[in-house]
């Protein structure tokens, strides 16, 4: 569906692009490797996309590192370039300017037991991002947080606004920080694994709510997550990544039904299923190595049952499929499946 | 709250009444006879029993003790066995100069330990935290008599510009008042002020790396807000503890300080009661500072309310 779309459209219909990423790598200071090696990822208006991978393989410090969150000190980004809604940003020298963050872009994260400030009532906590950003005054700001609140599903919101983070139960916090990050209606919400901590009741309320948000407001989402169950769930298009690079990427349907990189391979058949015969699920063998240990070339090659000697040159993301990209020299694998037996 | 409050001063009872004991005993058991002292030079045995009698040294000890804390919950802690003034005239006389001292110095404290402790742990691992660092050691490692002394002789003797010692009430002359107590309240606001330092840059230290300082930035809210609104709010409740710890640590041993300045204090008091083995004032004042003690630990528990509102509703 996503192959559709074509760029000559007008930049509000659904389907224009409205987030670019290119060419980003970052590493923390001190390590030899990049934590996120020149990563892309695009978002179209109304699209979600998906970005999965086990944990440490950089998915979240790509996502904080589009928020411009990133501990300046310690994080150093060497490359990559921002396009939103053809604004340009380099990320190298600049970060998201912080009138455009929790204004177009807006983010919410994995802890929403911890990612409220306990000191303050929910209602100062969303207002206060109402007026950063549209100024007015602040009995009208009250009255848009108790709609907010309403809107991401919160009963009784005019009580709710006066209580304390502590009051209110995790998926709750949720709710109160989505609501915050629908404030200034942003085009973008970037939800860095939102369900994570939540019960798996909650966790398909949340999805829910940001699916209505996205077919409501139009906006798109970049979900970080390591569920497939979420994926499958919500995404439109999907990015998979390993070692802080993305190795494959597509549409959601491509991507589980025609997946290319062994890596995204693997994870698929390590997903449990009802309707294949039971037994012992697939696994894929190995861990990650830390970033100290990453391999010279294609990073997934120690793990890799079809690890040649051509891995070891870095495999460039080429496409196999329209919108379907995959980053390994033996793609598409059932070409050279039959020449590897 | 109130719950809470009514809670903690049931707790503070006991600790009251364990402490009453402990300062009347700590005075018994301490070698040298007041009596000698008051008796001076002549010792006779007939005047030493003579005075015995008339204060009532000789009865039993848990006598002495509930005769001394019966007199003392109705505000009569003695009289000075040196002066023959009550005990109680003898620090309400002092306590106002103390407590002029103790609030301009704490001033000086919060004013100068929080904003640098702020600023370290913001500026972490840069210039501006290492300089922090070292003033803030500086400041607990010079001895507060030295640096006392040191700024008499500059700003006093050498620039002339504020009085090098003595007090003048500030009913009296407020301007003055103030000139006189600048230099003492300085010097042991100071010391406090690396403490408080050391402890704001800690408490942000770990409040600035939690999730809710990273949504704060994610509103898109300035660092300025961030840190001072989000950050700083939550670092406070120790910071709070600590400065009311401080403030009745000041108020019961600005000694040293309060001799080289010969400011007419508790400090002042103390040490001459000491000396003099004058028990009923020595008495007297442990047992009022460390009821001060126990409120401003009261007093720090209130304020936990205030910022913090998940114990509210406890």
């Amino acid at each position: 569906m996503v192959a559709t779309y074509s760029d000559t459209q007008q930049d509000n219909l659904p389907g224009a692009e409205l987030l670019s990423l290119t060419g980003l790598s970052l590493r923390f200071r001190g390590q030899i490797n990049d934590v996120v090696d020149d990563v892309a990822l695009e978002v179209r208006r109304g699209e979600v996309l998906c970005v999965v991978g086990e944990s440490g393989c950089g998915k979240s410090v790509t996502s904080m590192a589009l928020m411009g969150l990133l501990p300046a000190d310690s994080a150093q980004i060497s490359s990559g370039i921002l396009r939103i809604e053809g604004e340009e940003i380099d990320l190298s020298s600049q970060t998201l300017p912080v009138s455009m963050r929790g204004n177009r872009v807006a983010m919410i994260f994995q802890e929403p037991m911890t990612s409220l400030n306990p000191a303050f009532r929910i209602g100062d906590q969303i207002g206060e991002a109402i007026l950063r950003h549209q100024g007015g005054t602040k009995p009208a700001a009250r009255a848009r947080a108790q709609d907010l609140l309403q809107r991401v599903g919160i009963a009784n919101p005019a009580q709710r606004l006066d209580e304390y983070p502590h009051q209110l139960s995790g998926g709750m916090r949720q709710r109160v920080m989505i609501a915050m990050a629908l404030a200034n209606d942003p085009q973008i919400l970037i939800a860095d694994e939102p369900t994570t901590a939540l019960d798996v009741t909650i966790q398909a309320q949340i999805l829910d709510l940001i699916r209505d948000l996205r077919d409501e407001t139009g906006m798109g989402t970049i979900m970080i997550t390591h569920d497939l169950g979420v994926v499958a769930e919500i995404a439109d298009t999907v990015a998979v990544m390993y070692g802080g690079q993305v190795v494959e990427q597509g549409p959601v349907a491509e991507i589980f039904d025609n997946p290319q990189h062994p890596y995204t391979i693997g994870l698929m058949s390590a997903m449990p299923r009802l309707d294949a015969p039971g037994g012992r699920l697939a696994i894929v063998p190995g861990t990650v190595p830390t970033i100290a240990n990453m391999p010279e070339g294609c990073r997934f090659r120690t793990r890799c049952a079809f690890a040649a000697a051509a891995c070891v040159a870095r495999p460039a993301l080429v496409p196999v499929a329209p919108d379907h990209a995959v980053a390994c020299h033996f793609a598409p694998l059932e070409t050279h499946v039959a020449v590897l037996a | 709250m109130l719950r809470f409050l009514f809670r903690r001063i049931l707790i503070a009872l006991p600790t009251i009444v364990i402490i009453s004991i402990f300062v009347f005993l700590l005075q018994k058991l301490l070698p040298g006879d007041p009596l000698l002292v008051l008796a001076g030079e002549e010792r006779d045995p007939e005047v030493l029993e003579f005075l015995r009698e008339k204060y009532r040294l000789n009865d039993p000890i848990p006598v002495q003790y509930f005769a001394w804390i019966t007199n003392a919950l109705q505000g009569d802690l003695g009289t000075s066995l040196r002066t023959g003034q009550p005990v109680t005239e003898l620090m309400a006389e002092k306590l106002p100069v103390t407590i002029q001292l103790a609030v301009m110095s704490m001033i000086f404290a919060l004013v100068i330990g929080i904003p640098a402790g702020i600023l370290s742990a913001v500026k972490k691992g840069t210039a501006t935290d290492y300089v922090a660092n070292v003033v803030a050691l500086s400041g607990l490692s010079i001895p507060n008599f030295w640096l006392g002394i040191m700024l008499i002789l500059l700003v006093s003797v050498k620039w002339q510009l504020l009085p090098a010692s003595g007090y003048v009430p500030l009913s009296e002359d407020f301007g003055q008042s103030i000139r006189t107590m600048l230099m003492p309240s300085f010097v042991l606001g100071t010391a406090l002020a690396a403490t408080l330092m050391r402890h704001t840059r800690s408490s942000m230290l770990s409040v600035l790396s939690a999730d809710y300082v990273r949504t704060a930035r994610a509103k898109g809210l300035s660092e300025r807000v961030v840190v001072l609104k989000h950050a700083l709010r939550n670092a406070l409740t120790p910071i709070v503890t600590l400065s009311a710890l401080l403030f009745g640590e000041l108020v019961a041993g600005a000694v040293l300080t309060e001799q080289i300045f010969t400011i007419p204090g508790f400090g002042k008091l103390v040490v001459d009661a000491v000396f003099n083995r004058d028990y009923a004032v020595v008495q007297g004042i442990v047992l009022v500072t460390a009821v001060g003690f126990i409120f401003m630990n009261l007093f720090a528990d209130a304020m936990y309310f205030v910022l913090n509102p998940r114990l509210r509703e406890a």
